[in-house]
């Protein structure tokens, strides 16, 4: 039977993200691990304090793009050389590279095509932002003028965590029930 | 935090807080419209639907109930393709440049902007949709497999690749938009009391939360399409003036013409946000958030893009002198002097002089003669387009082709029409989305609003804080 841990779930709510920021380091440098944050606006710098790594889409975005930039020359390629190689005005498209500036507008339309539908698509995906999903924020507050920092701490965690957020100047600290958590051998 | 000089103008006036901005902006979309808006919003529809009936007509009868001839085969469809497709640019290039040359006063307009690039694109798509004379079959604009035995649309044909190039900028457009409206649906779903406005608003908001991991990705999302959309938004102009560039007509054949339209269509469309934004900012009481000093940073890229124009103008008059073919000469002659000159004294007026009035600081920080200047603007960039199209053509290599254009009233009701779809979608938009982006709004008020300037200004006064070790 594996061990269970059961976490306490801790709101620190506050009113301005110059607080919370200084909350989040007071808790980093604890060794207070920071389950999430949640704020009206991206607030700048906040990603190293509370742990988030850089994220890759701009990388899914550059694939995506050479997807479409290899299908659009593929396209024109069958259509315009391999299936019927049209004769515009005398000069047919024996092969591809005879015309390629006539090719180059679509080759760049489908690149940013396949680039920025695939990245957004890609980012709503990762974030599991989809129609009909439940809010997100634990807090309704969060998304108009309160900051959120989200904990998920053991007793002992948890009381060192609550005199941090109150010191930085939380203007609320709501415990809401607890999650029990398997633990990781 | 980013500081910023005290000699900026801040952009969020008065003492604002993070939940007034909220109120503020959110407040339109969950109260009952005002007499005014149902006004706008009935001529919008009647509008829209006359012009709905000029297009069932051209349907049911043919395309020649149009005014367009053998010889002026284009005519109002391409003008007004044209200048829709133009009015639209702006929208891109206030969310999509700005931000990345980090411009901060996109953040009060760049939702209505991107809103307006839409419907503009929109009603530009009728015309071209509706000009190949048998709207249903318009499907064979796309490379399908299909039924004819190899049949393929030609990809050396730049008419092609703006089919390319315009869907792409449509649906782009779209998913920017849509990206950035993400979190402030999450915000009116959470202040949302009624259930069914709630379940609504949570659809639409994709359950957004605003978690910091979210909000890196979005931010990332932001960037990399703005990075894409502004050589897109380069390129679909581009390609509308190869239509004309790459024909070897006398006017059109010119390699000016990319940069001429593309700086036509930035100009055209500053003018439209000016319009609908003086109006927006009024209608919904967000004069702390447009304030007039965004308008003066609009019109002075109006003064930019409207000199660009008129230097295009003038180069090429000079071109076609100094390049001695008279083929060319005639047709600028014919331009300024033929039977349509007052078209192009209209276009001159309204595109060259009117925006050098803008270089007055009370002119272009006066909102009477912002709003009038832009009406005028857009009206000189509507008959740049006629200009370009209509006297050329009727005065082609040869003379027994000669011919007068005049639109038919179905030219005049299907235009008509446009402009009442466009104001009828943007009317809906700013009643039930918010026309601010307020969530990234918020992130600028502590360096640009009125008090955190203020509040800044009085500690520069103060004697630097000295530290004790």
């Amino acid at each position: 039977m594996a061990a269970t841990i059961t976490k306490k779930i801790i709101h620190g709510i506050y009113d301005d993200e110059v607080p919370l920021l200084e909350a989040c380091k007071k808790l980093k440098t604890a060794g207070i691990k920071i389950k999430d944050v949640f704020t009206p606006f991206p607030i700048h710098g906040i990603d190293p304090i509370v742990g988030v790594p850089r994220t890759r889409l701009a990388i899914c975005a550059f694939i995506y793009g050479l997807t479409g930039l290899g299908l659009a020359t593929l396209m024109m390629w069958y259509m315009m050389v391999s299936d019927w190689p049209t004769d515009v005005g005398g000069k047919p498209n024996w092969a591809y590279y005879f015309n390629i500036p006539a090719f180059i507008p679509i080759t760049f339309e489908s690149t940013v095509f396949c680039a920025g539908h695939g990245m957004a698509l890609t980012y709503l995906l990762r974030c599991m932002l989809i129609p009909g999903a439940s809010a997100k924020n634990p807090d309704p507050r969060t998304t108009n003028d309160k900051f959120m920092i989200y904990l998920e701490l053991n007793d002992e965690q948890a009381h060192k965590a609550d005199a941090i957020l109150r010191s930085a100047g939380a203007s609320e600290v709501n415990y809401k029930g607890t999650v029990t958590e398997k633990l990781a051998y | 935090m980013h500081a910023e000089s005290q000699i900026r103008e801040p952009l969020i006036l008065g003492k604002k807080t993070y939940s007034q901005i909220t109120d503020d902006i959110i407040r339109p979309v969950e109260g009952k419209a005002n007499k005014y808006w149902y006004m706008l919003f009935t001529v919008a529809v009647l509008t829209f639907i006359w012009g709905l009936g000029c297009l069932s007509y051209t349907i049911g009868v043919g395309i020649g109930v149009w005014g367009s001839n053998n010889g002026v085969d284009w005519a109002w469809d391409i003008t007004n393709f044209v200048w829709w497709i133009g009015i639209g640019h702006a929208g891109t290039l206030i969310s999509a440049v700005l931000l990345l040359f980090r411009q901060k006063w996109r953040l009060g307009i760049n939702r209505s902007a991107e809103a307006m690039t839409i419907f503009a694109v929109m009603c530009a798509a009728i015309f071209v949709l509706f000009h190949t004379g048998r709207v249903w079959l318009d499907y064979m604009l796309f490379p399908l497999p299909n039924q004819f035995g190899s049949l393929w649309p030609n990809f050396n044909s730049p008419l092609l690749w703006d089919v390319f190039a315009v869907s792409t900028y449509f649906t782009i457009s779209c998913v920017f938009w849509y990206i950035g409206l993400i979190p402030d649906f999450g915000t009116i779903r959470d202040r949302a009391i009624n259930p069914m406005v709630k379940k609504a608003y949570n659809i639409l908001s994709f359950g957004w939360g605003g978690s910091a991991r979210h909000w890196s990705r979005f931010e990332e999302v932001s960037l990399v399409l703005a990075g894409l959309s502004t050589p897109l938004v380069f390129s679909v102009h581009s390609i509308v003036s190869f239509d004309f560039a790459t024909s070897i007509l006398p006017g059109w054949h010119t390699t000016i013409f990319p940069p001429y339209f593309v700086s036509g269509a930035v100009f055209s469309g500053f003018a439209m946000v000016l319009t609908l934004m003086l109006i927006v900012r009024k209608v919904y009481n967000l004069q702390a958030y447009i304030t007039v000093k965004h308008v003066e940073y609009m019109n002075i890229v109006i003064i930019v893009t409207g000199s660009i124009v008129g230097v295009a103008y003038l180069t090429e008059l000079f071109i076609s002198w100094y390049g001695g073919v008279e083929f060319e000469q005639y047709a600028f002659l014919n331009r300024a002097t033929g039977p349509y000159w007052w078209a192009y004294a209209a276009m001159m007026t309204c595109n060259v002089v009117s925006p050098q009035l803008f270089w007055f600081k009370k002119i272009r920080t006066s909102l009477v003669a912002t709003f009038i200047l832009s009406i005028v603007v857009n009206i000189g960039m509507w008959f740049e387009r006629f200009v370009i199209i209509v006297p050329t053509l009727c005065r082609t290599f040869l003379p027994s082709t000669w011919n007068m254009y005049h639109p038919t009233f179905i030219d005049i009701g299907i235009f008509t029409g446009t402009i009442g779809m466009f104001f009828t979608f943007f009317l809906l938009f700013s009643r039930f989305f918010p026309v601010i982006a307020q969530a990234e709004l918020k992130t600028i008020l502590k360096v640009s609003g009125e008090s955190q300037k203020e509040e800044a200004k009085h500690h520069a006064h103060e004697p630097a804080p000295t530290h004790a070790h």
